[in-house]
């Protein structure tokens, strides 16, 4: 059984409960999605498929990448990425398709997207540094401070908290949950928020370190007061 | 339809066309233990956020002198309706100004709409 999608982050929302309470909510457009390649444990040593999202128009691809897609009979895809297949269910083949519908409402959900670069920060965004007062005379203020001992060892040593790019980078939401999955349309709400700008390509799958699920509990009435 | 759109839609509650101005009385379900009942809270409409499943509206009233504003989600579940039971003819959107103003002061004229008494 494939156990990830790729999609597409749309926006966010909130969604209610039946007892009003509102949940911040994100739209994912998740697949539909080819798979590329299957992997076996006997060729590749791992069970795992590539998958290929597909949206409106093919991509370019160069000649080797072209003659992978044609080996697996589907057209070009932008993106492609490698999921495990967890035991049991079909064996998927290239050219398959693996759609929404392999979450369903309450799973727990990881999301590995981009998230968005903030160019070159100081230590006080960067790395939470405290800076210093604003005034009375303070003269220091959103500076890194020392940043470590003089003639021994007359180095900075590796690894020192600077200013510099943040943001960017791969980042990864675990055990989000799944509050909707609207097959029809390939949609996937999930709670809270995940990473990147809206229309950055996403990665959603099932969790790898889930939680047991909260139920709400029955509230029991209060003795004694009426 | 954008994809927003489309997740909202099955969220979105009937409610009648509100004014700012507007005296509303709004059916509350309140739930006290296992037991659920309703409750109204009556006042004016003093302003209203707009967007899909996100609309609020805040509505005041003075109980006992005290003024209190509630800001209701207007398509949430806990909403059982809406009663239009006054309109009035403000000449602004957003009615914070009635928050200084008490007794007399904080009346509004009377809006001459046919579609008021729904």
């Amino acid at each position: 059984m494939v156990t990830g999608i790729i999609g597409r982050k749309v926006g966010m929302t909130q969604v209610f409960d039946a007892d009003g309470t509102i949940h911040p909510a994100t739209v994912i457009k998740a697949g539909p999605c080819v798979v590329v390649q299957a992997k076996s444990a006997q060729a590749d040593g791992y069970e795992a498929v590539q998958l290929g999202l597909v949206e409106e128009a093919p991509a370019k691809v160069g000649k080797p990448l072209a003659g992978h897609y044609k080996k697996a009979g589907v057209p070009p895809t932008r993106v492609r990425r490698e999921v495990k297949v967890a035991p049991g269910g079909d064996a998927l083949k290239a050219g398959d398709q693996v759609l929404v519908n392999i979450f369903a409402n309450g799973d727990r959900v990881d999301v590995i997207g981009t998230g968005r670069g903030k160019g070159f920060q100081g230590v006080v965004k960067r790395h939470h540094f405290g800076g210093g007062a604003a005034t009375h005379g303070s003269m220091f203020h959103r500076a890194p401070g020392s940043i470590g001992a003089s003639s021994f060892p007359s180095r900075v040593i590796k690894g020192m908290r600077a200013g510099g790019r943040m943001g960017g980078a791969t980042t990864t939401v675990h055990n989000l949950k799944v509050l909707r999955v609207d097959a029809d349309n390939h949609l996937l709400v999930v709670e809270g928020g995940i990473p990147g700008a809206p229309s950055g390509y996403l990665m959603v799958r099932k969790a790898i370190k889930a939680k047991r699920i909260k139920v709400a509990q029955v509230e029991k009435p209060k003795k004694g007061k009426k | 339809m954008g994809a927003i759109e489309q997740v909202e839609k099955a969220q979105l509650a009937s409610r009648p066309a509100m004014k700012s101005g507007d005296t509303v009385r709004v059916h509350v379900k309140v739930r006290e233990g296992d037991k659920e009942r309703i409750q109204v809270f009556e006042g004016v409409v003093i302003g209203q956020h707009r967007g899909g499943t996100r609309a609020s509206f805040t509505v005041r009233k003075v109980s006992f002198g005290q003024g209190v504003e509630r800001i209701f989600p207007l398509h949430s579940p806990i909403i059982q309706k809406v009663e239009i039971t006054r309109s009035a003819k403000v000449r602004r959107a957003k009615l914070y100004y009635l928050r200084e103003l008490k007794g007399k002061a904080a009346r509004m004229k009377d809006a001459t709409r046919a579609e008021a008494k729904s």
